[in-house]
């Protein structure tokens, strides 16, 4: 019994150490591909470290980065596991992104207070409308949402260059030639608080607090449980008399909801307007992408996330100090995503093996138990 | 203005064009057929495509053949195809999220190995149009039809191909079995595993070239996702297509035509935004996607992972 205990313990450390098993096979090979391009991979990755890490200000900066990847990995964690798969977190950024952008350009006699909820809600809109049209389709026509979500991944980016270059231009833009794609600034009341001197904003802790309900929503409620239960096997959530369809739906248009307040934060603590060179990652910086990684990484779990997402928000402020230092671009890093994305879910074959071994293991014990415990009846009759 | 838009050379403009763009489409998505009819969504097409696309580049770029590039583009797209089918059918991974991972792979390190071996933006000349005595001089019907390079011609050959092999082959019987039913199959004594990596790698092949036919037979030039989505349209394709070659034939010119249209109508400079344009084709795709997934069914097996039973 305690030897299976045991067993039990070191078997479960190891399923939580799979995505850092399958992050370091990632910059293993990373480094083989550095050696192949003749840079020197220890410089490289130390240089990486030093520019997530190295100072006061590069960790602000990297926790603004984590910012965008936590609540995309939050909305992630939620569609995931109600098993539909969101790849449109970069157009559902940019979605609330518009919408809250909007809102803080027109109505500039409000206050501060009220304009910056606003537009977080708008932001959280935006996002779920943008998630709720593929979900809905997927629910009622059956069709795949990786591919809507990808297709809604490109509209979002031709609405966005649309208005940006044209309705919501900024005026002073608009009188240049160059005109580069990007909005007015928001005035200075609407924007996040910062822990000054440097760039870390209000989002972060917003971030955090939501990272927390949305444990509370999947484990302590009765829609998570749902959400959940349709994920695991959506027969039986049916038989259970759980309406699929829309949680299919719910799951999905929560998931968009949280990309798009990451990207309304991203305008309102960062950049204070929208701004793009004319692709998704111009103004997203690809956090609808690296959020699915550190998602993944954090096993879907909204309090693993948090870790997760700074680690790769370090790695992509790293990223930028080892193109300078070492003149490694930094599309390493979304290389490298790629990667630990494959990794984890390689590894999650062991993870089910384990999980059927100690499956078989509470049998034997049951069946090996129950003699004994006849015995001990027999006994305990007979004394 | 509109009324441009309607003359005899601008048609067979569109036309023409329209044709030419199906071909990485048609390359990408009838390899995509192959391996879904054996079971597996191989998502990761887009990252084949741009690592095939640089691949083929930068080969005849340095070496100043064509021929190699191709070579060197069906290569890396085997290469990632044989990395796929090891993830997918021995680790059983889910396959959406492991073709994401791929595309990721793809996507950064075709512009890690474009910033680090070339640097800037460069041409290289690609494979000529093909003159045919006869056929090429036909009005009209010449120059829509047989005025394209070598890889256009084999694009449009590779979909009766498909067609032969899928539906009167023993290997294409071998194919539709495991992606109906991989137990069955089994148990007749087909190896499932091999039929999958094979549709896989021949897949991952096939987007090799779909990107090689970018970068050096349509475009001539390599730049950072230069495919931008292409990939993934391939994917959508295969659905609309509903998983005969055929069918994706007629996908991929309903939307390289609409595409032709819409690059026209920029060119003439039609009072529509061309960011609103640019748009048409992936709308078309989701509209596509709701007429056609909810009237067809996929193959049964389609992203489940085969166990054998011991």
């Amino acid at each position: 019994m305690k030897k299976l205990l045991q067993s039990d313990w070191v078997s479960r450390l190891l399923d939580g150490l799979l995505p850092v098993f399958a992050t370091l096979a990632a910059l293993l090979v990373g480094a083989v591909m550095l050696l192949f391009l003749k840079v020197n991979p220890i410089e490289a990755y130390l240089s990486l470290w030093d520019g997530a890490f190295g100072s006061a200000n590069s960790l602000a900066e990297t926790l603004v980065k984590a910012t965008p990847l936590l609540l995309v990995a939050l909305g992630i964690c939620i569609s995931f596991r109600g098993n539909v798969i969101n790849i449109g977190g970069e157009g559902q950024m940019i979605v609330g992104a518009i919408l809250a952008t909007w809102v803080g350009l027109k109505f500039t006699n409000l206050p501060g207070w009220v304009i910056i909820p606003a537009a977080m809600l708008t932001g959280f809109l935006g996002g779920a409308i943008w998630g709720g049209i593929p979900g809905f389709l997927k629910a009622y026509f059956s069709v795949n949402e990786i591919l809507s979500t990808v297709m809604m991944n490109a509209i979002a980016v031709q609405l966005m260059n649309f208005l940006l270059r044209g309705p919501m231009i900024d005026p002073a833009q608009a009188e240049l030639a160059s005109k580069i794609p990007q909005t007015a600034r928001l005035i200075e009341a609407f924007r996040l608080a910062r822990f000054v001197p440097t760039r870390l904003h209000l989002g972060v802790l917003i971030a955090v607090i939501l990272a927390i309900l949305v444990y509370i929503l999947l484990w302590r409620t009765t829609i998570g449980y749902r959400i959940r239960a349709v994920g695991h096997n959506p027969h039986a959530a049916k038989y259970a008399g759980i309406n699929v369809k829309r949680y299919i739906v719910l799951s999905l248009l929560l998931s968009g909801a949280f990309a798009g307040l990451a990207g309304a934060i991203q305008v309102y603590g960062v950049n204070y307007r929208m701004i793009t060179d004319g692709s998704a990652s111009g103004f997203t910086g690809s956090a609808g992408f690296n959020g699915i990684v550190a998602a993944l990484f954090g096993q879907l779990h909204p309090i693993l996330s948090i870790p997760a997402s700074i680690l790769f928000g370090a790695l992509l402020v790293g990223a930028n100090k080892m193109q300078r230092v070492v003149q490694v671009p930094s599309a390493l890093v979304i290389a490298l995503n790629g990667l630990v994305v494959v990794f984890v879910v390689s590894s999650e074959i062991w993870r089910r093996r384990r999980q059927r071994q100690r499956l078989a293991a509470v049998r034997e014990e049951e069946t090996a138990s129950k003699p004994g415990q006849v015995q001990v009846a027999e006994k305990e009759a007979k004394g | 203005m509109i009324s441009d838009l309607f003359s005899v050379t601008v048609l067979i403009g569109i036309l023409a064009s329209g044709i030419r763009l199906a071909t990485p489409y048609l390359y990408a998505a009838v390899g995509e057929t192959f391996s879904q009819r054996s079971g597996v969504l191989n998502l990761g097409v887009e990252g084949q495509m741009l690592l095939g696309a640089f691949a083929a580049f930068y080969v005849a770029l340095t070496t100043g053949n064509l021929w190699l590039g191709m070579l060197a583009a069906m290569i890396v797209g085997a290469v990632m195809g044989l990395a796929m089918a090891y993830v997918t059918v021995n680790l059983q991974a889910q396959q959406g999220i492991s073709g994401i991972g791929f595309y990721l792979f793809g996507l950064g390190m075709s512009d890690l190995l474009f910033q680090k071996l070339m640097g800037t933006v460069e041409t290289v000349k690609g494979f000529p149009r093909i003159y045919i005595p006869g056929l090429s001089d036909i009005p009209v019907l010449g120059e829509i039809f047989f005025n394209h390079n070598l890889l256009v011609y084999l694009a449009y050959l590779l979909v009766p191909v498909a067609w032969f092999v899928l539906n009167k082959t023993t290997l294409g019987l071998k194919i539709r079995a495991v992606g109906e039913n991989p137990d069955a199959a089994d148990s007749l004594g087909v190896n499932v595993a091999r039929v999958r990596y094979f549709t896989i790698i021949l897949g991952g092949t096939l987007s090799g070239i779909a990107g090689a036919s970018l970068s050096i037979a349509l475009l001539n030039v390599f730049q950072q996702n230069m495919t931008s989505g292409q990939g993934f349209i391939a994917v959508a394709l295969v659905y609309f297509g509903a998983w005969r070659p055929v069918g994706v034939l007629g996908g991929a010119l309903l939307f390289s035509m609409v595409n032709s249209l819409q690059l026209w109508m920029q060119v003439k400079n039609v009072p529509i935004p061309p960011d609103i344009a640019v748009m048409l084709p992936y709308v078309l795709t989701i509209l596509v996607l709701v007429v056609t997934v909810s009237r067809v069914r996929a193959p049964s097996a389609l992203t489940k992972p085969f166990e054998r039973e011991e």
